[in-house]
């Protein structure tokens, strides 16, 4: 099952990509394909199957309400493209 | 033609708890800029969440406050966007098995109790602040770049979310008066609007009375008191009403509320919908609170505000009962009473002058207070108020202050009386022409030439009698 | 005179050995290594930085998807080119807890996705076999390194059988182990539900000592678990009392080369000969809906796992004038075309109106899945089948095709997908080059899987080394 031009390029605002006219043919013609062997799970009747999330069957996972130190400030910006005054610095968001 | 509001809310708790909601960076306020984080709550790569079981705990007692159900099983899911203030590109909330459902909070009110049901009551984690810079009042619109401190990033978040029972602005507030009441008397958080650790958003629409439909509702954001929540719903639905009334419709916005101007300014249109694409959080693995933990916590549940004002109204009345519940002071009242005291002079005492006074009711003396409120009439007004202000003072004791009497001879009274209404004949002439409410002015002129020690009965009496 | 060290040959533990009786040092140990890499590394890439971290124990190769505090860490993508991170992944410090110097990391597909390492921003890595040929993926890197001799022993990390796979491809030993069973803290995550670091050795013995340095509930990993009990290093030839399940499904798959099936068939029948019960069984839906349901869930949680590398707080950063431009441009520029591809399949199961059909659906056939390998794991202790359909396959030669790279997968997924553990051990050649035999345990099962490995191992007599190094 084909999936439109339209369609890829939702997904990719979704995802925060910006692609290539290349890019967006070739994924067109991708993604048509792998979801074509992908829909074959829909051939199974599956309502009254409950999902699984986690292949582990646990529960209850957690932690004491006791604070551990945080890391200092110059590994927290250690790997920052960009930093001003121990924040990280960012082009604003386009209105 | 008539129309009734259909107003909704959602209400973002924030948890003071010690550390963050998915790992154990310290929370607190007046860090340095990201001082007070790690590789989980900075979205390093490979970082991973791990649930802080007070948060969960107290998420509980909430939703059970609330009269919710509790759930068996109840599940984390991510929430998928991208903004600078979410680092991991999603937000760990919980979308189709939260942990608290189908709650309900009585709002008192005169014709009766309102019931304003609570859908949800779910736990996520709070964003990281954004500082824009460049542009005029410090918003994003026209600012050069941006700055992201991730301190407040991961902090816990309850979001409760109500259905939309709520009919007027005034039972919003009455409804977030109770809400706070019973989340600060849980412990749970401070819920400060203005501090940002209550938010409130309402949803917003009109309907032609009577009928059940629901129409389009709008959000309003960005409100930082619960009168301005009022303000703001109260603006917008008559925006809507005008709108509707022009044969326009209303459309799906969100507004922000500015208080000083009263305006309602639309936040952009989007394109589309969000499609946040919730899925269950695969790094956290399902919770299923223990029987014996909700049941230990319904147990330690305190009477709750909306049944406190129910019980108080029946002494005083809803207003009074009202504002001793949602202030937290019932019990104070209740204590002064039982000291021997007058109800409804108690009442107005606290509510006016010990709240005036900015006392912690918790650290009031009772019995002392009790002693003041008899002796409100007879005692000179400036001692009364020293006397209130030092209540909350540990060993304090009215003696002193009892001792003192107001100047209730009248024959000392009688020419100071004479002066004022001499000096201020155009408001006798409105006194006597029907402006009763003046008295006041005249009781505080007289105050005022005896520095406050005349004994207001006395002089009020005194008043009526010479403006007859 | 410095000992020689015949890196090619000597296995973890007999390194273990020379460094306890004294006849070579850490510092000498470690530097024979690095030669070793020096010498033959140009030609297979395997690593893509060497590290001489100290430790006095035997040194380590860790794949590019562990974060090392200190040391460079890439996942392969060229978004993460420079990251430096300041905190060990949990298997990093357990292992450096343990004294095992880092050598350096290992080459691995891009964000762990692939199945034959070309998917590398950095180049491929090359099968010490066959250069012409892939080490396997995504951590061909850490596989090809421990058969050239370059580590004694390696981490990998596994979503689909990107542990097992590459082993097979190289001839050597690696193992995927229960989901929960190892820490995934600080390792680049793909598909959280799916992803798990495991050893990769030349014997099951190292596998199962490595196993039992890394292995162990993390409290910074909530999907994690204690060890119900304690690593047993195998010992043993025997078989008896083992029942063998062969599931036909896998074994008889299409597109499983006759070289493969016949070295398979010639190892179970070895199994018969030490004693185990071999029978036959059925995964009826599993290997049919298997690679379906896995190129839905794990490419969905990778959309959202993905989502981070925004050029905000580390990694490449494009220029933008404006937030939304700049994070757009810099995941376009910094991610490859796989991880694209699988961001973009993924944000589209998710999405309002498609995720019933497809992520939900796929969650269901999960549990079915799941429901099945418990079945068949109560009638027999393991089950078996080949690790790959297909011996290495030339560079460039499923490259172009991502559906016949899935392919490659078709035989590991369906456990993967259960979080159950599977052992991938050398069991013959065809055509000249390594076949692998997997083995499927249960739960928790790996002392289970390591012994019937080892009993198969010491009877197989495999060499690991490739033959023209011989």
């Amino acid at each position: 099952m084909a999936i439109s031009r339209e369609e890829v390029l939702r997904v990719a605002k979704l995802a925060q990509l910006a692609l290539t006219e290349d890019e967006i043919e070739q994924l067109t013609d991708e993604l048509g394909k792998i979801l074509d062997a992908v829909s074959v799970v829909a051939e199974l009747e599956l309502a009254d199957v409950p999902p699984t999330s986690h292949p582990l069957d646990l529960v209850n996972v957690w932690d004491e309400d006791v604070p551990r130190a945080s890391l200092p400030l110059e590994d927290v910006l250690a790997n920052a493209p960009q930093a001003e005054n121990g924040l990280f610095r960012v082009p604003t968001w386009r209105q | 033609m008539s129309w009734e509001p259909v107003i909704g809310l959602e209400v973002h708790v924030h948890l003071k708890t010690r550390t963050k909601m998915f790992c154990r960076c310290p929370v607190g306020f007046g860090a340095a800029a990201n001082t007070q984080t790690c590789p989980v709550c900075l979205a390093f790569p490979g970082a991973l969440p791990v649930v802080n079981r007070i948060a969960v705990e107290w998420t509980l007692k909430l939703g059970l406050a609330l009269g919710c159900e509790v759930a068996e099983h109840a599940v984390f899911s991510r929430k998928n966007y991208f903004y600078f203030d979410n680092p991991k590109g999603y937000q760990i909330s919980q979308y189709d098995l939260p942990f608290c459902t189908n709650g309900k909070v009585l709002v008192p009110t005169a014709d009766g109790d309102s019931v304003v049901g609570i859908v949800r009551a779910h736990l996520e984690e709070d964003a990281a602040k954004t500082v824009h810079i460049g542009g005029r009042t410090g918003r994003i619109r026209g600012a050069d770049y941006s700055l992201v401190d991730f301190n407040r990033g991961g902090t816990p978040l309850v979001e409760i979310v109500t259905a939309p029972d709520i009919g007027s602005a005034e039972e919003a507030k009455r409804f977030l008066q109770i809400l706070r009441q019973t989340i600060t008397e849980l412990g749970i958080s401070d819920a400060e609007m203005e501090k940002g650790t209550l938010r409130v958003d309402a949803n917003v629409s009109v309907r032609p009375t009577g009928s059940k439909e629901l129409r389009t509702r709008t959000e309003l954001k960005n409100m930082n008191s619960f009168t301005f929540v009022a303000r703001g719903i109260d603006a917008e639905i008559a925006r809507q009403i005008a709108l509707w009334e022009s044969g326009g419709t209303v459309r799906q916005e969100t507004y922000d509320f500015d208080a000083t101007t009263g305006t309602l300014t639309p936040h952009r249109a989007k394109e589309e919908a969000d499609d946040y694409r919730y899925f269950p959080e695969p790094d956290l693995v399902p919770v299923e609170p223990p029987a014996e933990l909700v049941e230990r916590l319904r147990s330690e549940l305190p009477e709750l505000p909306s049944a406190r004002i129910r019980r108080l109204e029946a002494e005083l009345d809803l207003e009074r009962a009202t504002v001793l519940v949602t202030g937290g002071l019932d019990r104070l009242w209740g204590d002064a009473v039982a000291a021997g005291t007058e109800k409804i002079a108690a009442a107005n005492v606290i509510a006016n002058n010990v709240v005036g006074a900015g006392l912690d009711a918790a650290a009031v003396s009772a019995k002392e207070l009790a002693r003041l409120v008899e002796a409100r009439e007879r005692l000179p007004r400036a001692a009364f108020d020293e006397a209130i202000s030092k209540l909350a003072e540990p060993g304090f004791s009215a003696d002193p202050y009892l001792a003192q009497e107001a100047l209730s001879d009248e024959n000392q009274l009688a020419p100071i009386v004479a002066r004022v209404l001499e000096a201020s004949p155009g408001q006798v002439e409105a006194y006597r022409n029907g402006k009763e409410g003046l008295l006041g002015f005249f009781v505080g002129q007289v105050m005022k030439e005896t520095q406050g020690n005349a004994n207001p009965r006395v002089v009020s009496e005194l008043l009526r009698a010479k403006l007859k | 005179m410095a000992p020689v060290v015949d890196t090619l040959r000597l296995t973890a533990e007999g390194a273990k050995d020379l460094l306890e009786r004294g006849e070579v040092t850490a510092t000498e140990l470690r530097a024979a290594y690095l030669d070793a890499i020096a010498e033959r590394d140009g030609e297979l890439h395997c690593f893509l930085r060497t590290t001489d971290s100290g430790g006095d124990g035997v040194p380590i190769a860790l794949k590019d998807v562990i974060s090392t505090k200190g040391v460079e860490t890439t996942a392969g993508s060229r978004i993460l080119a420079g990251y430096v991170p300041v905190f060990d992944a949990t298997v990093a410090a357990r292992v450096k807890a343990a004294g095992l110097g880092l050598l350096g990391k290992t080459n691995t597909d891009e964000f762990a996705m692939g199945s034959s390492t070309e998917n590398s921003a950095y180049g491929p890595s090359r099968n010490p076999w066959d250069p012409s040929r892939v080490p396997g993926g995504s951590g061909g890197g850490s596989a090809a390194a421990v058969t050239a001799g370059l580590a004694p022993w390696a981490l990998g990390s596994d979503t689909g059988g990107s542990i097992k796979q590459p082993s097979a491809l190289c001839g050597n030993v690696g193992l995927r182990p229960t989901y929960g069973s190892v820490s995934r803290y600080g390792v680049v995550a793909f598909a959280s539900s799916l992803d798990q670091v495991g050893p990769v050795a030349k014997t099951v013995r190292d596998v199962a000592l490595l196993y039992s340095i890394i292995a162990g509930r993390d409290p910074l990993d909530s999907t994690t678990a204690e060890l119900p009990e304690a690593v047993r290093l195998p010992e043993g030839d025997s078989l008896a009392g083992i029942r063998v399940g062969v599931p036909t499904e896998l074994n008889e798959a299409e597109g499983i080369e006759p070289g493969v099936k016949a070295a398979v068939a010639r190892t179970i029948e070895l199994a018969e000969e030490l004693g185990a019960e071999v029978g036959e069984c059925s995964l009826p839906r599993s290997v049919r809906y298997g690679m379906p349901c896995y190129y839905l869930i794990a490419p969905a949680e990778a959309s959202s796992n993905l989502a981070r590398y925004d050029g905000v707080r580390y990694g490449r950063r494009a220029d933008g004038a404006s937030y939304q431009e700049m994070v757009d441009q810099t995941r376009d520029e910094g991610l490859g075309p796989e991880p694209k591809r699988r961001i973009m399949l993924g944000t589209y199961a998710l999405s309002s109106g498609y995720y019933d059909a497809y992520y939900g659906q796929a969650q269901k056939v999960r549990t079915l899945i799941i429901e099945e390998h418990r079945e068949a794991l109560e009638q027999f202790d393991v089950l078996v089948s080949p690790t790959s359909p297909t011996v290495a396959f030339e560079i460039g030669e499923r490259a172009a095709d991502p559906l016949a790279m899935y392919a490659s997968d078709l035989l590991t997924i369906p456990s993967c997908l259960a979080g159950l553990p599977g052992l991938s051990i050398p069991c013959g050649l065809s055509e000249g080059l390594p076949v692998g035999l997997q083995l499927i345990g249960p739960q928790f099962g790996e002392n289970l899987l390591f012994r019937v490995g080892h009993a198969l191992e010491q009877a197989l007599e495999y060499e690991t080394v490739p033959e023209r190094w011989r």
